[in-house]
């Protein structure tokens, strides 16, 4: 029966297919990114990034596990001298497909794939942005700790915020200054909007952190809604 | 076995082929040069992405 084996075998015979995906793990390890198929690249998807995360513990053990897969020396020195230390910090989700269209002669759907970690374009514009987006709910407890004392500032000045908030959102500065008059009435009652100025103050992780402030206070939700389209 | 009795006749077979249609891609315009751009495409023109740089030009071609 074929129940669950599910996977693209890529009109080959097993062994031509694992030949080819380490082949093209090697290169991508060498070349940062390559050009092929949107099939190929997620099949290659889930072939390299446990090998990627194998990388993170540079023991012999590791290489050889590694080296047994790609059979190409050259690339395992690269993934565990130059690659690794790059890419220690992400938790998984190591390569970034990128569809381009088709191509010519066969009309196939054509793809970059990429490690998100050299692509120096969209890191730049990640960082101009500020930061990561937030997308797991589970850390908030984390962050429930830190954020304490990033309220405390707020809370002494208040005067402090506004002009914070207006370096950070130029053209809507007029309106940052009800917001601010609104937020000093409240500040005091409810530490989810003091946390929401230490936000704006920051005006690093603006959006992740303000569609969890949305989601914690639905009640005091009027300013969020707000602020959403300007940060964009 | 069981077979046909009769050949299609054409009118028979292009009255099946009516329903046959081509779909139109959704397009929209690049946030970055205006340039029309199939949706979760990279934008062959400039390379951007949902407005950001994604790849340059030789790259994305």
């Amino acid at each position: 029966m074929r129940h669950r084996k599910n996977f693209n075998h890529l009109g080959r015979k097993s062994g031509h297919r694992k030949a080819m995906l380490s082949n093209m793990a090697s290169s991508l390890i060498m070349h940062k990114r390559i050009q092929t198929t949107t099939a190929k690249a997620k099949a290659l998807r889930s072939f390299v990034e446990p090998l990627l995360t194998k990388s993170k513990d540079d023991s012999t053990h590791s290489r050889r596990i590694v080296f047994s897969k790609l059979q190409d020396k050259e690339a395992v020195t690269e993934l565990f001298r130059d690659v690794s230390p790059k890419i220690i910090d992400r938790p998984g989700g190591y390569t970034r497909i990128l569809k381009t269209g088709t191509r010519l002669g066969d009309n196939a759907d054509m793809c970059v794939i990429e490690l998100v970690d050299y692509n120096e374009n969209l890191l730049a514009a990640q960082e101009e942005k500020g930061g990561k987006s937030k997308r797991r709910r589970r850390g908030s407890s984390k962050k429930k700790e830190d954020s304490p004392k990033a309220v405390a500032a707020p809370q002494t000045d208040l005067e402090k915020k506004t002009p914070a908030v207006e370096e950070t959102k130029e053209i809507t500065s007029e309106e940052a200054a009800p917001e601010a008059a609104k937020a000093e009435e409240t500040v005091n009652t409810n530490e989810v909007i003091a946390e929401d100025t230490a936000v704006a103050e920051e005006a690093a992780e603006i959006k992740a952190e303000d569609k969890d402030v949305s989601e914690k206070n639905d009640d005091q939700s009027e300013e969020t809604p707000e602020e959403e389209p300007k940060k964009e | 076995m069981a077979h046909p009795k009769r050949k299609t006749s054409k009118q028979r077979r292009n009255k099946r082929r009516t329903h046959y249609k081509a779909t139109a891609p959704t397009v929209m315009n690049c946030q970055n040069c205006g340039a029309t751009v199939q949706y979760h495409r990279v934008c062959p023109e400039c390379g951007h992405y949902k407005g950001k740089l994604a790849l340059e030009k030789e790259v994305s071609a």
